[in-house]
């Protein structure tokens, strides 16, 4: 008996989003980046390809650290006194991009200015040569007024810039538009608002091969299972054909990873046999990352090297 | 949903008029400005009035061809007129508008579909007209399958149509045709696509366009994945796309008519 043929066969795929500009290109970045293009579901290669592997962006701030662990401080030393040396440890222990968060343009958390926010980003950019992303501190007015001069410092890097809400896009756009970035598009853990904010975007003029969608990430217990299904849902809706809802994701698994006290707790903190902190952590953080892939996800945003290097192995070992 | 446009055809005045002075623009307004509306077929069909049908059938789906490859529906009761357009649509997607579930319908088109390797609709009628019953629609409708099957015509490239009344013709047919839809879609796996003839069903009436939009979402819920209409009636389109939402074939957002046109 003839066993029927039962591969899907997609009439869409994930756009490919390019981040990074070589000097060819304009930049200064030593390699550019390609996130998406899948035509298939996640690792499922009898159906599909996955033509650029998932990346990994190491979390870099603007301040020092507020409230990391030691398990997380300790690898990076006094680097993080310096977000340019703090992006260069991230270098040498394997990211694929450095993701800048601004949090101390926040006014609860130093209100810095919009010039030295600029200054940190220029001072990273010349310190490494992976491709950017930079991320505002969820204050909308404030993120407005610095992502102009960040957006113009990066001129013709090509980077990732964050991030476009459905109430506060404009700006984001503008900047992107004048200085040739790539733009995330963020939602709350509500897939029509992310179709939504991706539609403003695109009748703003904004190309939708330079958009990254976040849907917002929620760890295990802060909501992963929401984060994951809509996550699969808009891989479903793109690989069936929905243009709107094409394009690569991000996810911040370092993040919310370490806000669980499975990683943040120590060890004199937690019950014994949750292990010793210094797996714990990194661990939490590696299955959150894993648990998103398999949804669909191009750029992870990590924090610790050793979360980094095993999700490095575990994606060569899925492709 | 697929949609046929089904505007350039000789019984239109506009069209008719520039069939007879051999005018190509009207023509090729009507083919991009229906493309434009949301059309995946340009139905062609060349009117009862046309003397050289077989001609003017040439001469239509080459002026169209001058402004767009996008596929054609060669709509004609007459073999001859279909062989022509068939051929000068060479080499291009197209669909047969149609065959009838006679035997010797049958097997005279479906070698042609098989020919052109082309889309073919299915009437569910035959040499005793149009079946009242759900049954007999759905006999027919076997019947077309088969000889598909048969023709190495694969089911993604075959139309079967339960053929719509007017609602004042005979008010039972409209619910028969809902139900005859769904009997359709049991027929294989993957089933045919099903289409109608949606102006048909207010053929003669009042309220044209309401009767239309209504009809089409009733048997959109029913199953019906394709339909000959108009899709410059903007109203009738939205229509569409909302009972698409409403059967779950995309995701919602606030401008969603607007993410479905883009």
């Amino acid at each position: 008996m003839q066993i029927p043929d039962a591969l899907e066969r997609w009439s869409g795929k994930v756009q490919t989003v390019r981040i990074g500009a070589t000097q060819e290109e304009g930049g200064t970045r030593s390699k550019v980046v390609e996130v998406g293009g899948e035509t298939g579901l996640p690792f499922l290669k009898f159906e599909g390809e996955t033509p650029n592997p998932p990346v990994v962006a190491m979390e870099v701030w603007d301040i020092p650290p507020i409230d990391w662990p030691e398990v997380l401080t300790e690898p990076f030393g006094d680097a993080l006194e310096d977000p340019a040396k703090w992006a260069k440890k991230c270098e040498e222990f394997g990211a694929d991009m450095i993701c800048i968060k601004l949090v101390g343009i926040h006014p609860d958390f130093g209100d810095a200015s919009p010039e030295q926010a600029r200054d940190v980003v220029r001072r990273v950019a010349d310190t490494v040569s992976l491709p950017l992303i930079v991320w505002g501190c969820d204050e909308d007015e404030k993120d407005n007024e610095v992502f102009p001069a960040c957006s113009e410092a990066l001129s013709g890097e090509r980077c990732l810039l964050g991030t476009a809400k459905e109430d506060n896009y404009r700006t984001l756009v503008a900047c992107c538009q004048a200085d040739g970035h790539n733009l995330i598009t963020e939602a709350p853990l509500d897939i029509n608002i992310q179709k939504q904010v991706n539609i403003l975007v695109m009748d703003a003029g904004f190309p939708p091969d330079r958009i990254v969608m976040y849907p917002t990430t929620g760890g295990l217990g802060y909501g992963i299972e929401y984060a994951y299904s809509i996550h699969e849902r808009s891989r479903l809706a793109a690989l069936g054909g929905d243009r709107i809802m094409a394009m690569p994701v991000i996810a911040l698994p370092g993040p919310e990873a370490w806000r669980a006290k499975e990683a943040k707790g120590t060890d004199e903190e937690v019950p014994a046999n949750w292990g010793p902190q210094m797996e714990r952590g990194p661990m939490w953080e590696f299955i959150t990352a894993t648990t998103l892939l398999q949804a669909g996800t191009d750029i992870l945003v990590m924090r610790h090297p050793k979360a980094v290097r095993e999700l490095k192995k575990f994606v060569e070992k899925l492709l | 949903m697929i949609i046929v446009g089904e505007r350039i055809n000789g019984m239109f005045k506009d069209i008719r008029r520039a069939i007879r002075k051999k005018d190509k623009g009207p023509v090729q307004e009507m083919a991009l400005r229906q493309l434009e509306a949301g059309a995946d077929y340009l139905d062609i069909n060349v009117g009862p009035a046309s003397a050289d049908k077989a001609g003017t059938m040439v001469w239509l789906v080459e002026t169209v061809r001058e402004v767009t490859d996008a596929p054609l529906a060669i709509d004609s009761p007459n073999l001859e007129a279909m062989r022509a357009g068939l051929e000068a649509c060479k080499g291009s997607e197209v669909m047969i508008n149609s065959t009838t579930g006679k035997q010797e319908d049958l097997e005279a088109y479906m070698p042609l579909a098989q020919e052109y390797d082309a889309s073919i609709v299915g009437l569910t009628m035959d040499e005793n007209g149009i079946p009242g019953d759900v049954n007999g629609r759905t006999e027919i409708a076997l019947k077309i399958l088969a000889s598909a099957m048969e023709h190495g015509i694969p089911t993604d490239k075959l139309f079967i149509d339960p053929v719509i009344l007017p609602v004042n013709a005979d008010q039972r047919q409209p619910a028969n045709v809902m139900k005859a839809i769904g009997e359709f879609k049991l027929l294989s796996d993957p089933p045919p696509h099903i289409i109608v003839g949606l102006s048909n069903i207010s053929q003669g009436t009042k309220q044209r366009p309401l009767i239309n939009r209504t009809y089409l979402v009733m048997c959109m819920a029913h199953g019906l994945d394709a339909a000959i209409l108009d899709p410059l009636d903007r109203e009738l389109m939205d229509a569409m796309i909302t009972a698409e939402l409403l059967l779950n074939k995309f995701i919602y957002c606030d401008s969603f008519l607007e993410a479905y046109r883009r």
